[in-house]
């Protein structure tokens, strides 16, 4: 069981409460898939993915991104538990979308890429490495369940 | 509707411009035709330079930054700098140290047309003293593009975070040349 200090706590809850979920949402998706195109693979029934500037103009894409960041609301509630929590959704990626675990690494990196831009000085040093060890917590549930 | 949508107008032209590169950037025939590896279209190059040279004003602290965060959120890097009395984030040997690398990095940025070239001594400073592992070098890469995101969060657009990601890959790839 991963173990959470009372300062990693906090820290991860305030991001949490201070997110605005559909910009950060929307940004961080549109930044994986304008830096790594290749996770483009998953979007083919998502329209207009020509460009970064469509990509970034892409409404289904918002919608998606704005998803997945509510999707992270689950292992924030259940921080002592996320192997558990994220073993359906895990599964579902596995067999029905046929997802890349890797490419749970790139979009956490682009999350904290977005975030690191939104909080500006006051993404700390320790704030980064809280954040990381949360975003790796998550990554690492959701390829648990793959076979 | 959100701002990007409207900033992305200077760039609209981005991927139509990659196109036209692909023939005198990816494919050389000569040599090496395993350079076909992601490498840098000419309007890259030209973000690359531009970006850089925004953010030289603030390149120490960009570097000194960058190596703390690596020591500090992958903390196994450590292992390279035992010989250091203090090699906690933000110390004064790992701060002088990150100084020293962003330097590296400018230096690399005046040689993007041959970073392989260019690099060619400190391929061999890697290589055969130093030999960090070269997973490493993602890891640093990483961390300065969060330093980046942080301090610039305008500029740090998706279009320049992709190719400063590809030139700090293609740096990587070079520093690691002559490692076997």
């Amino acid at each position: 069981m991963v173990e959470w200090t009372d300062s990693e706590r906090a820290v991860i809850t305030s991001i949490f409460s201070n997110l605005d979920y559909e910009e950060i949402g929307r940004k961080s998706l549109c930044r994986c898939l304008i830096v790594y195109p290749w996770t483009q693979r998953y979007f083919g029934g998502f329209g207009n993915l020509y460009n970064a500037e469509t990509i970034l103009c892409n409404p289904l894409i918002a919608a998606h991104g704005t998803k997945i960041l509510h999707g992270l609301d689950r292992a924030l509630k259940n921080m002592d538990d996320i192997k558990n929590t994220y073993a359906e959704l895990s599964l579902l990626h596995s067999d029905k979308l046929h997802v890349d675990p890797d490419n749970f690494r790139l979009l956490a990196d682009c999350l904290t890429v977005v975030i690191a831009a939104k909080m500006g000085p006051a993404f700390t040093v320790e704030t980064q490495v809280a954040w990381q060890k949360f975003l790796s917590v998550v990554v690492s549930a959701l390829g648990r369940q793959y076979h | 509707m959100n701002d990007d949508c409207n900033d992305g107008d200077d760039d609209a032209d981005d991927d139509d411009d990659d196109d036209d590169d692909d023939d005198d950037d990816n494919c050389s025939l000569e040599g090496n035709y395993l350079n076909v590896n992601m490498s840098l279209s000419s309007k890259q190059k030209a973000t690359v330079k531009d970006f850089f040279s925004k953010m030289s004003t603030r390149s120490d602290d960009i570097g000194a930054e960058a190596l703390s965060r690596l020591v500090a959120v992958y903390p196994q890097t450590k292992s390279y700098f035992s010989h250091w009395k203090d090699a906690s984030p933000g110390s004064a040997p790992v701060r002088k140290h990150g100084i020293t690398i962003m330097g590296g990095v400018y230096d690399a940025v005046g040689k993007i047309d041959d970073l392989k070239g260019g690099l060619l001594s400190l391929s061999e400073l890697h290589a055969f003293m130093l030999r960090v592992d070269p997973v490493n070098f993602k890891l640093l890469a990483h961390c300065m593009l969060v330093c980046m995101s942080m301090i610039f969060p305008e500029e740090f657009t998706p279009q320049v975070h992709v190719a400063v990601d590809k030139f700090l890959a293609q740096l990587a790839l070079a520093l690691a040349e002559k490692y076997r």
